[in-house]
């Protein structure tokens, strides 16, 4: 069995070793220092217990990349060892097991990256269904079912509240791996690159997340955590063992953001092609580079919050609790510095492939190119300044409110300048309605809709109504599923036959997009309609004479359609990966280098380095070329 | 391209790197700062004045001698690059015994005792984690040095020991600050 030597296995292995070890080496610690193993007291035996697996599961962490093999040219680094920089795979091996085991091609782990991404947000989508069948009506049933109290030692509520909380992280997470999916994959392509800057940092910022996610999803089995995705305290210091985990896998998360993003803005900086200088670079690279430098900087902040967490809630030093002097308000603006550019970070790469595919589906230029590279800077710049607006209601000084609803206002000025070109780049196009364009068409409306529902929330007068209800929700999700979701989907189809030499299912593909894009529009509308007529947000139940049952009966079908939009997708992209029609050549007749390459990408990318003699988007312009494929006139077998 | 060119071009992007993961490290500082300002104010905890100034001015030091190491390996002196770094070394470690094992020992407060107690142990635990991984990088960068391996051209690695052990360096003195000399006391 050759899985059993792939990366994955092995640093599985060694992740479940490393935490008994780790557990281990706590205790013995401890006996050390003559510290008690168990008390005859429930809660200090609980806290006991608390430390003892939190060592073990950092330790497992660690293990699990040393076992995986991510640090091994490191270490030989560490003893003056020599390391190849060719990275050519081992022609014995399948080809699978590249994808499985550490590889430092570019292209293997984006789409690590996004396999991994999509994991996740299927495991989100399935928490979000079983609390949504809950909300289909008043009264809790569902969640009390007997089957959930065997399996996870607790039910009702509780689990409602965990169920909620890890379907808001697990998506945090599964959105992050996406947009490293779409930056590790497609910023090399688009620049000319044929890797990226630091290939070894690109494997460890992949290979943090598996051992990152495996302890996300434990906190189901530790008791869960009912704080919300947010984890504020106190409510996050009196939570069960499973915030523990939320706290460790998320730093983790936090890292792999981190290391990546040191890698991106590097790649983009240094290795573009020749003749490409700056505003000659892809839009979507901009993108990338944009929301890289959100996150190699905010990321630190949310890490530290976490991690100060932890340590009042191990060591009992008292930074947030406000019964003994701490101030719970100093987390929550340590937590938005970084979660508020944290969802800049998850929506700038979905513009930046709308951008992208808008011209191609459209047959014209990309309108206001400039303005839209800069604009995807005007957000990152304005997003470190807007925080504060999560916490109108928080307690803090109320002279903060009023500079931060300005702050939040300018906001839309840059995202203004996207949907003015969007418009202007679609009048009097040529449209071709292919899947990938249907959804970047979805994100516009549904992106649009997240847009106009901003201005509520960041207005204080009317944020004091809508806050914590679901109105937030719903504009929430309109951003995400406009600004991440839909591109997402829209920029696998379109880089499907690069991936992999075939196409998908075009009429699968329609399926999934009516599916989802009426499904969505039923539950976000229901979802914004409910938080307007005050609908709680984060509440497992809700007073049957409010009258909301049917709304939420249909908001509950509307969230099936993605889902099942979703599983369709998957089931598309399965079986297209190896029945699928081959795509030969240059499948969309983009002007982008990639196309001009074979199906699917060579190993090393461009051979033969290009030069770029024109602008990336002037399609339909006469005589316009963007990338000369040969400049040194070299043989023609070089294309 | 040629060896020196490739190397050229990788010396450039390492630097890019590493400068952009001391930014993003500084962040944590200035978090850590921020939650002092916070929960502290104009009050800080009550601590040997003589110790801080005696490691604040090994740290200080050692950032002298980090210098003079990189220095002459730019000018292919080996041996006085070998001393300079174990120097570097010496004075990290005696920071380190000074903060960690001197400071915390004696301090009359312990991590669960308010908020001067989350803020000195968070600020300085941070801290002298960042010194001890600083003193492993000297030690492999020494070892590494001893057996011959860096020239006058090609010493990116003690490059870039010495830029991460300046960094350190410089938060020392913010925090310095911040835990000893700033606000009154609190007794």
């Amino acid at each position: 069995m050759r899985f059993f030597s792939t990366s994955f296995f092995r640093g599985l292995i060694a992740q479940a070793a490393g935490t008994v070890l780790g557990m281990g080496l706590v205790m013995a610690l401890r006996v050390i220092f003559g510290l008690p193993l168990s008390s005859p007291v429930e809660a200090d035996d609980a806290h006991i217990r608390e430390v003892i697996v939190v060592g073990g599961v950092i330790v497992g962490a660690i293990t699990f990349m040393i076992g995986a093999g991510v640090f091994t040219d490191w270490f030989k680094w560490a003893r003056g060892e020599e390391t190849s920089d060719d990275h050519t795979p081992d022609p014995s091996k399948p080809n699978w097991m590249r994808y499985f085991s550490v590889d430092f091609d570019h292209k293997v782990i984006g789409v690590q990256y996004g396999v991994t991404s999509l994991l996740l947000l299927l495991f989100g989508g399935i928490f979000a269904m079983l609390f949504r069948i809950e909300l289909s009506g008043s009264g809790i049933t569902f969640l009390n079912s007997e089957i959930f109290k065997v399996l996870l030692g607790y039910d009702g509520p509780h689990l409602y509240n965990t169920l909620m909380s890890l379907h808001g992280i697990v998506m945090i997470a599964g959105i992050l791996l996406g947009v490293g999916a779409m930056s590790n994959y497609l910023v090399p392509m688009l620049i000319g690159a044929n890797d990226m800057a630091f290939p070894r940092l690109n494997a460890f910022a992949f290979w943090i997340n598996v051992p990152g996610a495996a302890i996300l999803l434990s906190s189901l089995f530790f008791g869960g955590f009912d704080t919300g995705w947010v984890g504020y305290p106190p409510l996050s210091l009196r939570a069960p063992l499973g915030m523990q985990m939320f706290l460790i896998g998320v730093y983790l998360v936090g890292l792999s953001s981190i290391a990546g993003s040191i890698n991106v803005i590097v790649t983009t900086l240094t290795m573009r092609a020749k003749g490409m200088s700056m505003f000659k670079m892809p839009i979507f690279c901009w993108a990338a580079l944009a929301t890289a430098l959100l996150q190699f900087t905010a990321t630190q902040l949310i890490g530290l919050s976490f991690q100060l967490v932890m340590l009042e809630r191990l060591l009992g030093m008292t930074f947030f609790d406000s019964l003994k002097g701490g101030d719970p308000v100093l987390y929550q603006h340590l937590f938005w510095f970084y979660s508020h550019p944290a969802v800049y970070v998850f929506i700038l790469p979905g513009l930046g492939v709308i951008s992208e595919l808008l011209p191609v589906f459209s047959r014209k230029p990309l309108y206001g190119t400039r303005w839209v590279a800069l604009s995807s800077f005007g957000i990152a710049v304005v997003s470190f300044f807007v925080w504060a607006h999560h916490m109108f209601v928080s307690g803090m000084s109320p002279f903060l409110r009023i500079p931060f609803m300005y702050s939040t206002l300018l906001v839309a000025v840059p995202t203004g300048v996207k949907f003015f070109s969007w418009a202007a780049t679609l009048w009097q196009g040529k449209i071709i309605f292919k899947t990938p364009m249907l959804f970047a068409l979805g994100a516009v409306v549904i992106f649009l809709l997240g847009g106009v529902t901003g201005p509520p929330l960041a207005t204080i007068a009317t944020d004091l109504h809508l806050h914590d209800t679901w109105f937030v929700v719903g504009h929430f999700h309109d951003t995400m599923f406009g600004g991440f979701i839909f591109p997402f989907v829209a920029a696998i189809f379109y880089w499907f036959p690069k991936m992999t030499g075939r196409m998908y299912n075009e009429k699968q593909g329609k399926i999934q997009f009516w599916l989802m894009f009426i499904g969505f529009m039923l539950m976000s509308n229901l979802q914004l309609v409910l938080g307007l007529l005050g609908m709680r947000r984060r509440v497992v139940d809700f007073d049957a004479a409010l009258g909301f049952d049917s709304m939420q009966l249909a908001l509950t079908i509307g969230g099936f359609m993605v889902f099942f939009g979703m599983l369709l997708f998957a089931y598309n992209i399965i079986r297209s990966w190896t029945k699928g029609e081959v795509a030969e050549g240059n499948v969309w007749d983009s002007r982008s280098p990639e196309w001009q390459k074979p199906n699917p990408m060579p190993l090393h990318n461009y051979e033969h380095p290009f030069e770029v003699v024109g602008e990336p988007y002037d399609y339909g312009l006469p005589n316009s070329r963007y990338v000369n494929m040969n400049p040194a006139g070299e043989s023609p077998a070089a294309h | 391209m040629s060896a020196v060119e490739s190397y050229a071009i990788k010396l450039t992007r390492n630097r890019m790197g590493l400068w952009l993961f001391i930014i993003s490290d500084a962040f944590v500082f200035v978090g850590l700062f921020v939650a002092r300002m916070v929960l502290l104010g104009d009050t800080r905890p009550e601590l040997d004045q003589g110790l801080g100034l005696a490691v604040t001015i090994m740290l200080l030091v050692s950032s002298f001698f980090m210098n003079r190491a990189e220095v002459e390996m730019a000018h292919g002196n080996r041996p006085a690059f070998l001393r300079n770094t174990f120097i570097t070394m010496a004075l990290g470690v005696i920071f380190l015994l000074g903060v960690v094992g001197v400071e915390w020992q004696i301090a009359h407060f312990g991590p669960a005792d308010g908020q001067q107690g989350a803020v000195f142990y968070a600020m300085t635990g941070f801290h002298a984690f960042h010194v001890l991984t600083g003193v492993i990088f000297l030690f492999i960068v020494w070892n590494n040095g001893r057996r011959g391996h860096y020239s006058a051209e090609k010493h990116w690695a003690v490059e870039a020991c010495a830029i991460y052990w300046h960094f350190v360096d410089v938060v020392w003195m913010f925090f310095y600050v911040g835990l000893y000399l700033l606000g009154t006391p609190i007794v």
